[in-house]
Parts: structure tokens; sequence; C-alpha cells
């Protein structure tokens, strides 16, 4: 199959151009064809989310879409979180909770974390932990990670005022 | 365009389960017709007796719906279940119930509510009660030119209470075995009450004896049991590597008396 | 002995280095430092090999085989060949004819085990592509190089092999039934490796126990499951005749080498490096055929050739781990003291076993874990059958030992009816017996000795952590009156870590006074960029930032080792300061002449050297660099020689012991059989820590891997050799939901083996969950006098007990 067709997309702000066989998977179309490798396959077959870009607003695995259905959409990708090179408040919380080791689930995860944070309304500890096991995560065992996401959420909805979860930090003795 | 390239074409709704099977090269269709193009195939309606769903409506529309919440709450709980929210984005109502994996949730509801399946194709619309809609494993009775386009599914009675309790390895996965429940309740006896599970057997079931079971004799702890009894027994699950059949049978049991039970709090709650 | 001689001064506590270097206050060791490797992570700006882009770079793809074991006739490639789009494809007979198998017996196990340990070992090669027959579902047997992924996958589509099935060996039982069909011919027999080793008396010993118990336990196969696959790039430069490797691996200069032998190419001219590696857990910790096939293509075929392969081809192909079947005898007294132990097992190694014994050497030598054990034998065989090569994933042999003895400690106390919290105790070496002679030997050949913790403060602390052992049991009898059932279940363990043979790493200073350090470590997110700056940036007295770390790249540091088995922070800083060493006694020579005094006057500050008590008598690294070099103008002493650079080797005398106790709670659902984990605890010591929060995200993430194994992971054969767990809808990774409360605790017991006080501690947390699950579930269910003896703990078998005893 070379027969191809034209895509644009709107990536974080940015409107390119590229071609996509009919077949091609959105998520090789924004590595591959527009270069914008920041977001990782991890499975390509939307268990693991590590594909997750949000698209037209919602989060969603771009392993299991085509490109050519993307025509014309807004993406956002881990590429555009920060701003001039300026961290994102919550990738920030991710550094200092010490919420990815490898990085590589960490597109995904980010993904996931903003469009959850942003867009459903329950945000207590347990409504994270259940709305980020959509990420799967091999290295860190999500604990910086929902800590991260938990904090962030309280950031941007104010303190809901829910009981800690307990994730259990590392203490130092003896 | 799907009369057209039969037997190869398919048609694309959410893509959360044909595309991961092209992606493996299981599914090898030569054609794909996105629906996702058609435009006015994604609403929800009160309509009155019933709330209209158009089927290409995304799950999460579906979760975040206040008209589905209040007035057919027990799709809403089903919908909460399904895969996680990602997933949801992009999965339809129409492909769900399409696909009809035995697993998963919307059959199961829209089996035990009754629901009205509109289907179409060149040929014209047909109307298809959801009792007949399921027909084996990942099999319905629709055509190969005919889309699913409208789920209608009956307003949950007033004072009723609805709930979907599966039992998963982790949350998210293909429940084990789960099962849709709406109830309504005079004190303790039930007027009416609706089950069917999903998991355990070729497609969702039914679970009729139960349901007389619970009709007849309310919710006694002997009642919950006999019921459940009755959901093993009408279970017809296989075995894989995440559960025996003798598990999953047991668990359509268990399943059902939590079922039960919650929606049963949850009538209490509204009354 | 030397070593047991300085061990002597340490004292838990006790920060006082070998060298007399103090652990200055406001140094960097012992700071959770933030990562400098999280900055381009997080913008999306990491660069792992599938985001490698070359001019004119093709992809590779590979046919694999469908049959778990077959004879392999007619592979016809002309039709992939004619493809559109598609440069190049070869059979097995093309690729045995260009290029050597894997040599099987590379992994050097050294004369002093061998010395110790009964050993007979037949490691088979390992083909690139096989040509005479394939012997696990997923082995390749053709390649196709196209101008995409998609591309070549259409062309493998056209390669039908003509493959006649053979009878297969789905498990390691099968394997050794007289006249089951082998596996490698040529080898005579299934069995990779027979090993063999005593202690004390032995099974004599179980002669004269009071009581003996007999057991078999099971830990199932399962997998390191990075989140991103293997993936290969090579480039190679017809100018220069050199090769450029990308992998995703743990071991760049192991690679290197395999490469150079097979290419037939000095190693100086082929480079390989780790780019960031999106995890490896021991998976990617040794050389698999396509890194050398990759290489190979790039210069047969004059461009870039990529290959990343997807999950599935990972699922099948990339190592899996764990598969062990225990035959256990327990010997001991009315008082529950251990007096003799035997056991038998067997590992399933698959078709190919890459690292040798190294997976049962591990387990022989951790069975006794933290107890004090008289008599002792083990004997073991390395099985080949007709799953996927089976290579180590964090903890190598210890979790499967550990299952096996820490389920036995359960059972000797429920015989008794102990408390198996006391029995531990019982058993257990105290702090006062350190160092302490095990009365065996390590695979580095060197006896045993437990250099140094306190085994029973570490149980101790972990169960004042679930409210103390009497609460504990308090609560359960009360839960039992109300129907509900809880269980404690514990799990204690040893680990040597730092192993050998070696690291390697170079210190240089730059002209601009930057210290660069380049050691083979190679990280897979352990955040070693940032633990290096922090060794080196103390050693030099400088801001970290002044520190430039390179890891896993050969072209950077001659010879290395790699990053497995917990042994990067002791042998890479060992290396590092060895380093540092060299060239610390070139700088203060230098900094002596350029001040005019003596070096006993001078000491490290200010990013340079300065003469003690005098400010302003200071010289720069900078300055120190410009007067070391070579040629006119030159200010070096006499007899010093030019250039501030040294490469060093560290060869540790031997491995250095961290341990842990764990210990969790549970309720267990007596209609479903699901386990409710209420908290998991790890008192885990490994030693000084580095960087405190990065050793915690070490130990959590090994516990929730080992939650994962005990529970949920299982790559599952039938009994016709297919695989039925070939993606992640069956392949259960752990979710965030999946994770219970955890505590980690750390406790630092400084090594007296290295100048630093450092232990490994990469798999540590992945060992013991499993046997505390079972532990747990088995605590719980002590009613019912229920065993659970084999992984994954399954709901249905919990549940069972309750039916049976309803």
């Amino acid at each position: 199959m070379t027969d191809t067709r034209s895509i644009t997309v709107t990536v974080n702000g940015e409107r390119l151009t590229g071609e996509a066989e009919p077949r091609m998977l959105l998520v090789d179309f924004l590595r591959d064809e527009l270069r914008r490798t920041g977001t990782h396959v991890g499975c390509e077959h939307g268990v693991c989310g590590t594909c997750t870009v949000i698209i037209d607003g919602d989060a969603a695995r771009s392993c299991l879409m085509f490109a050519v259905q993307a025509d014309g959409a807004e993406i956002s990708t881990i590429e555009g979180l920060a701003t001039n090179g300026e961290m994102h408040p919550l990738q920030k919380l991710f550094s200092e909770h010490h919420a990815l080791q490898c990085g590589f689930c960490t597109p995904g995860v980010l993904m996931t974390a903003m469009d959850l944070v942003h867009n459903s309304n329950d945000h207590s500890p347990d409504a994270i932990r259940i709305g980020m096991s959509a990420a799967l995560c091999r290295c860190t065992g999500y604990v910086g990670i929902i800590d991260a996401v938990t904090e962030y959420a309280r950031q941007v909805h104010g303190d809901s005022g829910v009981a800690g979860d307990e994730t259990g930090g590392g203490r130092n003795d003896g | 365009m799907l009369a057209e390239h039969a037997p190869d074409a398919r048609p694309l709704a959410g893509g959360q389960s044909l595309v991961p099977m092209m992606n493996f090269r299981l599914a090898r269709p030569t054609v794909l017709v996105d629906l996702n193009k058609i435009p006015d195939l994604a609403y929800i309606r009160d309509a009155g007796d019933h709330v209209a769903i158009g089927a290409m409506t995304r799950e999460r529309a579906i979760e975040n719906s206040e008209l589905v919440r209040t007035a057919i709450p027990l799709l809403h709980d089903a919908t909460l279940q399904i895969g996680h929210l990602p997933i949801r984005s992009r999965g339809t109502i129409g492909g769900s119930l399409s696909n009809a994996d035995p697993a998963a949730e919307y059959p199961a509801t829209v089996l035990a509510l009754d629901a009205t399946l509109i289907a179409q194709s060149v040929r014209g619309e047909r109307t298809i009660p959801a009792a007949a809609f399921f027909d084996g494993v990942m099999t319905t009775t629709l055509e190969p030119d005919e889309i699913l386009t409208e789920i209608r599914v009956p307003r949950a009675p007033p004072g009723s209470g609805a709930a979907m309790v599966e039992i998963s390895r982790r949350h998210g996965d293909f429940a084990l075995a789960g099962v849709a429940a709406q109830i309504v309740l005079d004190g303790d006896s039930v007027t009416d009450i609706r089950l069917a599970a999903c998991g355990v057997g070729p497609g969702p079931i039914r679970l009729t004896e139960s349901e007389m079971i619970l009709r007849e004799r309310g919710l006694s702890d002997d009642a919950l049991a006999a019921a459940g009894d009755a959901a093993a027994a009408a279970a017809d699950p296989d075995g894989d590597v995440h559960a025996t059949a003798a598990y999953r049978r047991k668990m359509a049991g268990v399943m059902t008396k939590r079922a039960v039970e919650k929606a049963a709090a949850r009538a209490r709650q509204t009354a | 002995m030397a070593i047991l001689a300085s061990l002597a001064t340490r004292q838990a506590g006790d920060v006082t280095m070998d060298d007399g270097v103090r652990r200055e206050s406001g140094g960097y060791i012992g700071q959770s430092v933030p990562r400098r490797e999280d900055k381009n992570l997080l913008l999306g700006q990491g660069n792992f090999v599938a985001d490698i882009q070359l001019p004119g770079m093709v992809h590779a793809a590979f046919a694999r085989s469908p049959l778990p074991h077959a004879k392999i006739g007619i592979v016809d490639v002309t039709a992939a060949r004619a493809m559109d789009g598609v440069c190049f494809a070869a059979s097995g007979d093309d690729v045995m004819a260009a290029l050597p198998p894997i040599n099987g017996m590379q992994v050097v196990t050294p004369q002093g085990w061998r010395d110790r340990v009964d050993t007979d070992i037949l490691i088979p090669d390992q083909p690139l592509i096989p040509n005479d027959k394939l012997r696990y579902v997923g082995e390749a047997f053709a390649l196709v190089v196209a101008d995409s992924r998609y591309i070549a996958e259409d062309a493998l589509e056209l390669i039908e092999p003509d493959l006649e099935p053979l009878q297969p060996l789905p498990d390691a039982e099968s394997a050794l039934v007289d006249g089951a069909p082998l596996v490698h011919e040529h080898l005579g027999r299934n069995v990779a490796a027979f090993l063999h080793a005593k202690k004390g008396a032995g099974a004599e010993g179980l002669e004269v126990a009071p009581h003996r118990l007999k057991r078999r336990f099971v830990h199932h196969r399962y997998a390191a499951m990075p989140m991103e696959c293997r993936g290969v790039v090579a480039d190679y430069d017809t100018r220069t005749d050199t090769l450029t490797i990308w992998s995703s691996t743990q071991v760049v200069h192991w690679v290197r080498r395999e490469v150079a032998t097979a290419l037939g190419m000095p190693e100086e001219r082929v480079r390989c490096i780790a780019p960031d590696v999106g995890g490896g857990f021991g998976g990617k910790g040794h050389v698999y055929p396509e890194d050398i096939l990759v290489a190979w293509l790039a210069r047969e075929i004059g461009r870039p050739v990529k290959w990343v392969e997807d999950r599935h081809e990972h699922i099948l192909n990339a190592a899996h781990s764990r598969d062990n079947i225990y035959d256990v005898e327990i010997g001991f007294d009315d008082d529950g003291k251990i007096l003799a132990l035997t056991s038998s097992f067997l590992v399933d190694s698959g078709a190919y076993t890459p690292v040798g014994a190294g997976i049962a050497g591990n387990s022989i030598a951790h069975m006794l874990g933290p107890y004090h054990i008289e008599n002792y034998e083990t004997d073991c065989k390395v099985v080949l059958t007709n799953r996927t090569p089976n290579a180590p994933y964090r903890g190598a042999g210890r979790p499967e030992v550990g299952f096996a003895m820490e389920r036995s400690v359960d059972l000797v106390a429920n015989y008794l009816g102990l408390d198996p919290a006391e029995v531990r105790f019982r058993n257990m070496i105290p702090p006062e017996d350190m160092p302490y002679e095990v009365g065996l030997t390590y695979r580095d050949g060197v006896a045993m000795v437990y250099d140094s913790g306190d085994y029973p403060k570490a149980l101790r602390r972990a169960l004042a952590e679930l409210g103390g052992l009497e609460t504990i049991r308090q609560r359960q009898k009360d839960a039992l009156a109300e129907g509900r059932y809880l269980g404690l279940g514990l799990g204690c363990y040893v680990e040597g870590t730092g192993v050998g043979p070696f690291e390697g790493a170079t210190v240089k200073i730059d002209p601009t006074g930057k210290i660069m350090v380049a050691t083979g470590a190679c990280p897979q997110g352990q955040g070693h960029e940032t633990i290096f700056a922090q060794f080196a940036a103390d050693m030099w007295q400088v801001p970290i930032d002044d520190v430039f770390v390179t890891v896993a790249d050969t072209g950077h540091v001659s010879q290395g080792y790699g990053t497995i088995a917990s042994r990067s922070t002791v042998t890479a800083s060992g290396a590092i300061k060895l380093a540092t060493d060299a060239v610390h006694e070139k700088v203060f020579a230098i900094a002596a002449n350029l001040l005019e005094t003596a070096e006993t006057d001078l000491e490290l500050r200010d990013a340079g050297v300065g003469v003690k008590g005098v400010p302003d008598m200071h010289v720069s690294y900078r300055d120190i660099a410009t007067a070391a070099k070579p040629g006119w103008g030159h200010q070096r002493p006499d007899g010093v020689v030019a250039g501030l650079e040294s490469t060093s080797y560290y060869e540790p005398p031997t491995v250095t012991w961290s341990y842990a106790a764990n210990a969790t709670l549970v309720e267990v659902d007596p209609e479903t059989g699901q386990i409710a984990i209420e908290k998991y605890v790890e008192v885990h010591d490994a030693g000084v820590l580095v960087n405190p929060k990065l050793a915690d995200g070490q130990v959590k993430g090994g516990l929730v891997q080992g939650l994962g194994g005990a529970l949920l992971e299982e790559l599952a054969y039938d009994d016709h050799g297919q695989l039925l767990t070939g993606s992640l809808m069956d392949y259960l990774l752990p979710s965030a939901s999946d994770v219970p409360p955890l505590a980690v605790i750390h406790q630092e017991t400084p090594s007296p083996l290295n100048a630093f006080g450092v232990k490994g501690l990469g798999e540590g947390g992945a060992i013991a969950p499993p046997v505390v699950i079972a532990n747990a579930v088995c605590d719980a269910l002590r009613p019912f006098k229920a065993e659970l003896n084999s992984t994954p703990v399954r709901w249905a078998d919990v549940a069972a007990f309750f039916d049976q005893n309803a």
C-alpha cells in the first residue's frame, strides 16, 4: 500500500502537516513523520498507556488511532507542557516526588494525569489512584506518581480536605 | 460502503477493540469504514420513557451525562467499570455492543434493561430487542452491512436502585464475572428486579431464575443465597489463564448477591 | 585476612572511612540530590533507541517461529526480498554462513567457585538465526530489512518456512523424562548444568534431626517486562571502518565484544552506546542475537539499520525468568532451631542459557538466608526445554530460593505451634556474630562472609511498623471471632551485592577545570548520572554541577562490565575512586609545584587546591589542568607525566551483603479469595545510602514488581509449548491501584568492604513479596491448616480453602 494522504494536525499549538498511509498509527505519525519523539510506544495494543496524548481535549491512546483519523485535530503531547523551557508545575512535581526513573512511561503518565486532573470531577486520592491505573509504570511502583498527581490536583482545585492516602515515604533509621 | 466491500470491510467506531487486533495483524480488513466521520450519530436524548443514545456516543460522554446518571443509572455504573478514562475517550456504546465481548459491561446492561437497538443499512432500518441481539462469542445478529445507529434504554422506575458489580484481576480489566442489577423495593419486597451477568458465558446472560427467586422471596439471606446459586447454575463460562470455569461460575453467584445488595441499598437511599 | 581485620573496626553508624576521608557535612553523599536525568525525560527530550533517526535508515524485522520445536527445511526469502521497499532478506542458512553463534560457555565461572561447588556445565551456543531447528516459540528463522517497519512486516508474511514439528518439551519435568527428545542434540542431554554444594554434614544432618518436613515449592515463570522493549540501531562508517551501535542494553561492553568478535573487527572500531534505556531489570543484561545481527546488517547493507521489537515479540523473546521447582527437606528441633536443610531444584532454562548457571549459583548461595544453619546440601539441574530462554531478572535466583526457604520456616513454626516470627528470631545470626562465615562459596569464587548487619533488628522494626507482634496476633484473634481472616506474612533475606569481576571508570579534569567521569555502568532509570556525580563532587570538593558523568558508552571508558546484579553503586564508585585517587596524586604534585609548598600542606577546596590555613594560596583545577598539559609551558614537577586523566578498574574483594525483613498484614475475602493488603513493610539495609530518595525509589519499585510476581504476572505455557500470555492483556503488570500502602524503612549499616560503606540495592525489593504474600495468606487461613507452596497466589486456590472447610 503506497497511497499516502496528507494530514494536518495542530500539535502543542503548532500546525504541522505530514504524509501517512491510511494504516499508519497516529503514534507512528507523530514520532516518525512529525519527528515528535516525546510520545513513546510501549505495547501497541492499547494496554500500557505510554502512547497517551490529548486529542481534542480528551486523553486517548495514540496507538489505537490511525493518523488519518486525526486530520484537523488538536493534539497535546509531553513536548507541549513546558513553556519557554520552564517546566510545567506537574513536571516539577514529578521531579520533586521522584515520579520517574527510566522516563519511558512518563509521557503517557503525564498526559493521563493532565486529563485526569483537569477534566474529571473526583480528585480524592482514591480517585486519582484509580484514574492513574490507566498508565503503567514498571520502575517506580507508582508511589511518587500518585504523590505528584495528588499534589497537582490540590494545586489546581484547592485542598478538598480528604485524608491522606498512606503511600509510605521511606525513612532512615539506624 | 460496508455492503460494497464485504466481507473484508469493517466499521471503525472507537477502535479500542478493533485496532489492537489489527496491530497484532489478527484482524485484517482491507477497508475500514470510519464511523467517526458520520455526523449526528453521537447524542444522548431524553425521549420520555427512554433515553435515546446515538451509537457513536463516547463512553466518556455517557459517564459525564447527568441525564444518564439520573434516568438510567445502571448504564452510568456500568460505564465506570469500562477500562480506563482514556479508553472511554474513544470507545463508543455502539462499538462495544457490536463487538459483543462476553466480558463487556454494556451488553449485560442493555440485556438487563431490555433496551432496544436500532440498526441501519442501505436496505433500511431494523429494531432489535437486546434479548435478540447477542448471538454467541463476539457475535451479534447484525448483518455484515448493518451498523447500530441508536440505543434506546428504558428509564429506571422511580425509587429504583441500580448497581453493576464485577470482579476483575486489576481495576479496568475485563470482568471475570460481573452482574448488572436494577431493583425496585416496596418495603422488604422486591417489586421489580432485573439481573444480567457478563464474563460467564458466550454472551451476556439474563438471570431470569435469580430474578424470580428474589421477586418471590425478597432479600433475606436465604433468598440471596438461592439467587446466587441460580446465577451460578445459569452461568456457562470457559476457563482461561485468568480464572477457571469453576471459579467464574462461583463468582457469578457471589457477584449476583453483591450487585443485588448494592442496588437495594441505593434503592433504599432514594426512598 | 586483610578484609576481616578492617571489618573489626566498623560499627553501625560510624562514618569514618578506611582512608580517613571523613564524610563532610554538606557533602553530596547521603543527600537526596535531585536527578539531573529528569529534565530531558520530563520535557520529552529523552533519547531512547526508537527515537534515533539517521539519514537513509532502514528497518529490520524478524520472522519468528510459531512452533516450540521444529526441524527447519527450506526457508525461501526470495519473495520477501523482491517486495517493493525491501532491501535485504536472510534465512538461517545465510546468517550461519556469515556469523558464528554466541558462545554459550563465555560466562566465566571463577575457579574458586568451581573448586567448591560440584559443577558439570555444558551451555549450548546460541545461533543468531538457526538453520537446523527452532527451539522455542518466537525464535527467529529469517529476517527482512525494508524502508519501514510496516513494509518489513508485510514482507515477513511472504516467507513461508518449511517446518517439521517435533515433539515439544513444554516444561522441565518433560525434558528430564528418559528418552525425551533433546533440545540440543550435540549436548547429548537436556541438562545445561548439574550443580551440587554442601556445608557441614549436608543431608546426613537430617538424620539426627528430631523433626523433618518435606515439601515441594514451585516458583512460576515471569519476567522483567520493562516498559521499553528491546531495540538496536547500528551505523557503519566505511571511511573509518567503524561501527556504532545503540542498543537498549545493560551491558554495552559485552555487546561491543560480541559484535567485534562476530564481525572480525577490533573492539576499538566498534562503539556501543546505551542511550536512555527504558527499564531493564536484568532482562537486558546480556547479549541478544539481535545486537549482533543489526550491527552486521548495517555493515552488509551500507545503511543505518534500526530494529525495535513490538511487545508481543518482546514477550516471546526477551528473557523470561524464575520458573524453578524446589524439593526441600528441613530438619529441626523442638525449639524450631533449624539443624539441616536439603534442596533439590530444577531451573527451567528454556532453549538457551545466556547467563549460564548464574541464577542457580545465586540460589545455592542464598538459601540459608540470614539464618545460622550448620548442615546444608543442595543439588540443581538447569534444564533445557522448548520455552523462551531464562536469564536473570531482578533477584536472579534469590526470590525463588527465598520462597522455598521462607515458606519452610513458616512450616516449621506451624508444625511446632510456634510463631513464625519467633522461629526466625531463634535462627537468625545475631549482630554480634558479624562478620559471619557462612561456610559456602559465592559465585565470585570467594568464601562467603556476611560482613555487617543486624537481621533481628530489621525484623523487629518491620513488626513494630505493623503494630507489634502481640497486637497483630490479638487483632487476628478478634477478627476471626467476627468471621474475618487476617494474616501476617513475613519474609527475610540476605543479598550479595556489588559482585565483580570488575568495573571500569575514567576520571579526567577537563582543561576548563570540570571533572569528567565516565564509567561502564549502564543505567536503565536508577539515576546513575546523579549518584556518580555525587561521589565525584565529594571526592573533588566541587559543586555537583562541575561534575559531568557519562555512562553506558564504550567510547568513553575502555573496559566495563555493566549494570546487573545490584552492583553499580559499589563497583562503579570503587572504580571512580581508584581513578580519582590516581588523578589526585598528580593534582597534588602539580599544585605543590605551582604553590611551591609541600603536598602535605595542601587540601582540596573551592574547585581547586589550596594551602591549609592560607586562603590566598590556591590554584583552581583549571590552572592545574593547564599546568599539567604536555609540551612547552607545562608546570609539572619532574617525574609527573602529562595529562590529568586516569582509567582504573575496581575489582571488588567479594560481594557485600545487603539484607531486609519484610512483613505484611492481609485480609482474605472468604467468598472470592481476594487478598486485601492492609500494609506492606520492608526494612532494608543497603549500607550507606548515596541518595536516599533514589534508594527508596529502587526498593519500592522492586516491591511492586515483587507483588506483581506474587499475584498478577505469569508467563503461562500450555502442554504443547505455546505461550498463552503473549500480550499485556494477559501478562498483567501491576497498575497504580494494585499498590497497597507501602512503608520502606532504611537501616544503614556501612559496608566495611569499600571506601564509601555502600552496598547494592537495585534488586532487593523484588525478592520477598511472593513468599511474604503466600505466608500471609497461609497465616490467615491457619484455621484450615492451609498451605500455599507455589506462585502465583491465586484467588481461586484461596477461596477453595473456604469451600473445603465450609
